[in-house]
């Protein structure tokens, strides 16, 4: 037997035919020879060939593969089957493509994004640490690093680790010779050693070198790939060139690939530009142990490991920590590996998304299970005359599992194409997602794919193929009778499989409900000021060109009177972070008239630089003292204004206006002036005691501008750009947006979690009612005798439909508590993504309930009261 | 008579294809005469089943120790004539030396209880 034969089979019986009448010739042809009659040699030849369907049965078999055979046999059953109730297969088809496709988007995302290592070279080796507050243990364990103990850490770590240093959080102005518009561009500082730590070489020209990362060394800057083909066309000879950064000439020395992307807790998947931290960052920070600016990361050698590391650092830790005793310098070190550190925030969300939607597919695969049972159930008769004629059961079971074989493959199909739409959507709307590049369909997630449609193809096909037992056959040829009481077993297992899907239905709707109630406690959170018809814009001076402070100030100055001065502009003003918009630096401070305290009870508080107009234009009230005058600006800009929770903390019980605060690192004075409102820095944080001094002076050349409007205030962007660019056209202006916006992008994972789970448990609810609705029919259908009898006897229609809601609801009601029930049991998992709800809400559990018993009774009531209208003349006729 | 020829054609089985390769050594030939030369020259002792003939053709055939074709037949009729191929020979050749050295050994065998066996070599 060959694939050839078999794929010819047909053809080569065709011959075989041709080869056997040429035998019948000839033996009759010889027969005649020998003098026999024509009728005599037809009948001796064919005597003496035998039966030639017996030749053409064993060669037949002789080349074919049986299973194959057997399979092909299957599946023109299954789809002649299935395209006779073409309204079945395409709703199991459709619900099985929703199922799967959830499944293998998520699948997708979670694999590449979680799991996928991190495209460098020995990349398990690649770790992240950190500082770590031993004294605070409340706060996120994983801080920043200060630059001096990095450099105490790579001297003691030399042998066992390669350490780097980045800080990806800085920017530059960028603007060349070629006449462009300048740009402002997310930025990293890095040690020289960054690139060559995590084992990747520039695309185009080479890394930087221990030279460069020296103050006294020339200027160098690296570029992103992305940067490199969007401003400078991908010219092959950028290496080399002077391109401008604040004003000051860079050269340019490599370009990194383009599949480079640097992602940390603490982002830096944006970062455009690279240079060299011992030529940008100022001594005194290099040097700083309480300053923390830097993520480092680290390569292990072979046969040490990241707890044997973090211990070591820890002890140099503590050694800085009691030589150096300032208020921030923290006491331990704390590692994870790189991948962790970069996806850390989206494990439990997307782990939480694919659970949900593993509990959707399995609802999907119950309901095709239902539907398939039913349809076994209608074929009952069909099926008992094949058993009875020797059909073996293996043989039907076989056909049920090629039928949901069919159908999950088309499904499967369909959910491909489904995740890649889906997929698409979510790069498209989720650039801010850290590694969100490398989400791809690829082999493991086809693989995937196929095993999914097996999986569902057996759950499906051996649930529907379980019941079809051999034993009540006889009863099922009887089904005539009235006696028969119609597969009340395969009843019940539908009813068992209702009660599951009901349950998971609760488990999402439960899901869904938390976050959605935390997702709208999040927007609804007030950050402390009105956020409507705000409209916010950042720009940065250029130390280069605005060297002297009274420069920036005369600018500053300058400007804020230009854009108050705007039609439709109500009131506005400069401030170095507005509310809302980010954490904007923090110190700590000591009351000069109180007597010193310990380090543990300095008052950790964000300090702005603010101008007076900025409370106006925010509406943060004024409540006590007074905000600045014109005149404290520069060197007279000693004054602060703090929020009422700074009050509360620094001065508890007292008058805060006119005593001191002193910055525990340095030694001016400011004296408090006035008291004004609590803002929030984030939407999702709980408020910081906030301290404000004048924007002119205290050395800032970068604000927020805040412009407030009566409508319609993102028309005032224009405009303001204008001014700004009349006052010194190479200024670039950045995150333009209204403050609305901003509140908005700082929710936006809440916002995509919650929705993508209303979805799933939406989808789910509508399978489970549908599923809960089929049931039922299908129950009275089986039941159309039995209750036509009984409304015949005289049964009250009334009594008949609580007879047959209570039928339908028994399940419901299991699910309901078996899905409270396991609700209350994993809804702790999520806990991390709730924001102000407690998860078990008793308001969630209530109105998921309610909803529930209230879409289940909608799905029973239909068939019932078709039940109860039903004509008892024409019910029993129906055979 | 059934068992009778159940039994035949199991002997048979695997010398059928010795017989089939042996035939076509002297020529091409189709169904009909393969089967008729191999009665007449066993002076009729041996019967060819057409039932298993036919798949025993296409069994060499898939083995590429044979090739077929479609031609004329002596009388004209179109008919599928079989050839040996270059590995065929080989094989029949071997074949040949297998079964004469087999027959020997069952003769020696079979030969010290009735020396008038052995016959069929």
């Amino acid at each position: 037997m060959t694939w050839r034969r078999f794929f010819r089979r047909n053809r080569s019986d065709n011959e075989l035919q041709q080869e056997i009448d040429a035998y019948l010739q000839e033996e009759a042809a010889e027969n005649l020879a020998r003098g026999m009659s024509p009728e005599e040699a037809r009948r001796r030849a064919h005597i003496k060939l035998g039966n030639p369907l017996v030749i053409r049965e064993t060669l037949g078999k002789q080349n074919t593969i049986a299973v194959l055979d057997h399979f092909v046999r299957d599946l023109k059953y299954a789809v002649r089957t299935l395209s006779r109730s073409r309204g079945f297969a395409g709703i199991a088809v459709l619900v099985l493509t929703l199922g799967i496709g959830v499944n293998v988007a998520l699948f997708t995302v979670v694999h590449r994004v979680l799991l996928a290592p991190l495209p460098y070279r020995d990349s398990g080796q690649l770790f992240t640490v950190y500082e770590r507050d031993s004294h605070n243990p409340g706060r996120d364990p994983f801080l920043p690093v200060a630059a001096g103990s990095f450099a105490e850490w790579q001297r003691s770590a030399a042998g066992s680790a390669q350490m780097a240093m980045v800080s990806p959080w800085q920017d530059y102005n960028v603007s060349d010779a070629g006449g462009k518009l300048p740009e402002k561009m997310n930025a990293a500082w890095c040690s020289w050693n960054f690139f060559s730590v995590l084992g990747v070489n520039a695309a185009l020209g080479r890394g930087f070198t221990p030279d460069e990362d020296r103050p006294s060394a020339q200027a160098t800057v690296m570029l992103a790939h992305s940067l490199w083909v969007r401003r400078y066309n991908s010219d092959p000879g950028i290496v080399g060139k002077t391109i401008w950064l604040d004003a000051q000439p860079y050269t340019v020395i490599g370009v990194l690939p383009a599949w480079f992307v640097y992602s940390s807790a603490f982002g830096g998947n944006t970062v455009q530009v690279w240079t060299s931290v011992g030529h940008e960052a100022p001594p005194s920070l290099l040097s700083a142990f309480d300053d923390h600016e830097f993520l480092v990361v680290v390569r292990l050698i072979e046969h040490t490991n990241l707890s044997r590391l973090v211990d070591q650092l820890a002890a140099v830790q503590k050694q800085i920590e009691a030589t150096h005793p300032l208020p921030t310098v923290h006491d331990g070190a704390i590692g994870r590996s790189m991948l962790d550190d970069a996806v850390e925030n989206y494990k439990t969300p997307l782990y939480a998304l694919l659970a949900a939607s593993a509990c959707v597919l399995l609802i999907a695969c119950m309901n095709v299970a239902n539907l398939l049972v039913a349809r076994t159930s209608a074929r009952s008769k069909d099926l008992a005359v094949r058993s009875a004629l020797g059909g073996s059961r293996l043989r039907l079971i076989r056909e049920r599992l090629t039928e949901s074989l069919l159908l999950s493959a088309a499904g499967g199909a369909g959910g491909l194409l489904l995740a890649y739409g889906a997929i698409q959507w979510l790069v498209h709307t989720r650039p801010d997602m850290r590694r969100v590049e490398a989400i791809q369909i690829d082999g493991t997630v086809a693989a995937f794919t196929a095993g999914v449609i097996i999986l569902c193809a057996m759950f499906a096909g051996l649930i529907s193929g379980t019941g079809l037992g051999c034993r009540d056959l006889l009863a099922s040829l009887q089904d005539g009778s009235r006696l028969h009481s119609g597969g009340r077993s395969r009843a019940g297992l539908r009813r068992v499989l209702l009660a599951i899907e009901i349950g998971l239905t609760v488990v999402l709707l439960i899901g869904a409900g938390l976050l959605l109630k935390s997702y709208q406690r999040l927007r609804n959170t007030d950050i402390g000021v009105p956020a409507d018809n705000v409209l916010t814009m950042h720009i940065s001076l250029p130390t280069v060109r605005y060297k002297e402070p009274f420069q920036q100030v005369a600018f500053f100055e300058q400007l804020i009177e230009r854009v108050r001065a705007l039609p439709r502009v109500e009131s506005a003003g400069l401030v170095s972070t507005a509310a809302g918009e980010g954490w904007g630096g923090d110190r700590t401070f000591a009351v000069v008239e109180h007597p010193p305290v310990s380090k543990d009870d300095a008052v950790d508080i964000h300090v702005r630089g603010a101008e007076p107009g900025y409370f106006a234009a925010m509406q943060i009230p004024l409540l006590r003292g007074r905000l600045f005058r014109s005149h404290e600006r520069l060197s007279r800009a000693n004054v602060v204004v703090i929020s009422q929770l700074a009050a509360q903390k620094l001065f508890p019980g007292e008058d805060p206006i006119g005593k001191h605060l002193r910055p525990t690192n340095a030694d001016q004075v400011y004296e408090v002036v006035g008291v004004v409102g609590d803002t929030r820095w984030h939407i999702a944080a709980t408020i910081k005691p906030t301290l404000y001094w004048p924007i002119y002076g205290n050395d800032y050349s970068v604000a927020t501008i805040v412009a407030r409007s009566t409508n319609n205030v993102e028309s005032l962007a224009l405009p303001v750009q204008r001014v700004i660019s009349e006052l010194d056209p190479t200024l670039p202006v950045s995150n333009v947006m209204t403050l609305q916006q901003a509140i908005g992008l700082s929710t936006i994972d809440s916002e995509f979690d919650s929705t993508l789970l209303v979805l799933f448990a939406v989808v789910a609810l509508v399978l489970a009612a549908s599923g809960l609705y089929g049931v039922l029919q299908y129950l009275l259908t089986q039941r159309t005798n039995e209750i036509g009898i009984r409304i015949a006897l005289g049964a009250q229609r009334a009594q008949l439909l609580r007879l047959v809601l209570i039928d339908g609801l028994r399940p419901a009601f299991f699910g309901l508590i078996v899905g409270l029930t396991a609700s209350a049991a994993t809804v702790r998992l999520i806990r991390s993504m709730l924001y102000e709800t407690q998860p078990l809400d008793p308001a969630v559990f209530v109105v998921v309930s309610l909803a529930l018993l209230f879409v289940a009774c909608a799905a029973c009531l239909v068939p019932a009261w078709a039940a109860s209208r039903l004509d008892p003349v024409r019910a029993l006729r129906a055979e | 008579m059934a068992h009778k020829s159940q039994s035949d054609r199991e002997m048979l089985k695997g010398t059928l294809d010795m017989m089939i390769l042996r035939t076509l050594m002297t020529g091409d030939a189709h169904g009909h005469t393969i089967a008729k030369v191999i009665e007449r020259t066993s002076e009729d002792i041996l019967e060819v089943e057409q039932g298993s003939l036919y798949p025993a053709l296409h069994r060499l055939e898939d083995r590429g120790w044979v090739s077929s074709y479609w031609g004329a037949s002596e009388n004209n009729r179109k008919a599928k004539f079989y050839r040996l191929t270059a590995a065929g020979k080989k094989q029949s050749a071997r074949e040949a030396n297998r079964w004469r050295q087999m027959t020997r050994a069952i003769g020696l065998v079979m030969g010290s209880e009735s020396p008038s066996g052995g016959g069929l070599g």
